[in-house]
């Protein structure tokens, strides 16, 4: 049995999308949790999903961190309940303080809708243990804020601790500058928590996780979740 | 009372709109564009009983939420 909640903002976007991919691939029914709620069900995963909430107002992802739901998901991930915050939900798990660093406006000041191709750096999360590191995976980006920006001491931290999850690359792997679509500091597309089982990444796997949809390369992320779920049980 | 608030980017982050801000002045002809950043300014009606008071709520509202300290800085003033 996977327990899976995915918190709902006004303005989510991809909050069925996540739901979907969730159901198809695990085939365990998932809970909608609305913001306004005072408490998560009991879950043994929960997802920030994409989309703007709040219209994006003040700093993407600044008001739904402050939003009643969020206390109870930053006391569950704080005990240990694995948390996905994907593109918008990566920027609410920054202005929550559960991830470090803030995503900027893309250096381009461009909002960007393409497929990208990114690396593996660590295969030991809960969210990635069915990737191989260094594996090369397509997902999508759709994002006008996903330049990732720390200062250097939290890279530095961020780098020596394994905890870089995923970086822009090219096809054969290389995180070079070319490969880097929004100016985020050292490639860096998605990062965990100190334990592992909080993740958050600018790209959609969710987008891309059966081939009906052009690609499954984020099948696994859910394969992940599922797997790590079931050899804590 | 009334606090006018200021965010501004910290010196060293990277400000692209700031950078095309400063393009387009360029491309419009006003001379003597050197460098732009740009920022936030909140305007904050208060029932505070006095500026301490104020102050006290207004550094809190901009450490919760009108400011992410990683990347900006606020400053404000407070009038009657």
């Amino acid at each position: 049995m996977l327990r899976a909640s995915v918190i709902v903002f006004p303005g989510s976007n991809c909050d069925r999308d996540i739901k979907v991919a969730l159901e198809s691939v695990t085939g365990f029914p998932v809970k909608m949790v609305w913001h306004g709620d005072a408490s998560v069900p009991a879950s043994d995963l929960i997802v920030l999903p994409g989309g703007f909430s709040y219209g994006d107002y003040l700093r993407c992802g600044a008001m739904a961190a402050h939003s009643p739901i969020m206390r109870d998901v930053i006391a569950k991930a704080k005990a240990g309940t694995p948390v996905l915050g994907i593109c918008n939900g990566f920027q609410v798990l920054c202005e929550s303080g559960l991830l470090p660093g803030i995503l900027m406006r893309n250096a381009s000041l461009k909002f960007i809708c393409r497929d990208v191709w990114l690396r593996v750096d660590n295969d030991t999360t809960f969210f990635t243990k069915c990737y191989r590191k260094d594996q090369v995976i397509r997902l999508p980006i759709a994002h006008a804020e996903g330049n990732y920006f720390a200062d250097t001491e939290t890279l530095d931290k961020l780098e020596g601790e394994g905890r870089v999850v995923f970086r822009y690359c090219d096809e054969a792997g290389e995180a070079s500058a070319q490969a880097n679509p929004n100016g985020a500091q050292r490639n860096i597309a998605g990062i965990c928590s100190e334990t592992g089982r909080v993740v958050g990444l600018m790209p959609h796997p969710e987008r891309l996780f059966e081939l009906a949809l052009g690609g499954a390369d984020g099948r696994r992320m859910i394969e992940s979740a599922l797997l790590s779920a079931l050899e804590a049980a | 009372m009334k606090a006018r608030i200021r965010i501004t980017l910290k010196p060293g982050v990277l400000d692209p709109q700031g950078k095309a801000i400063e393009h387009a002045l360029t491309a419009l002809g006003i001379p003597g564009v050197e460098d732009v950043r740009q920022g936030k300014y909140i305007e904050v009606k208060l029932g505070s009983a006095n500026e301490a008071a104020a102050r006290e709520t207004v550094e809190r509202m901009c450490k919760d939420l009108l400011a992410n300290t990683v990347i900006e800085n606020y400053s404000y003033e407070i009038t009657p």
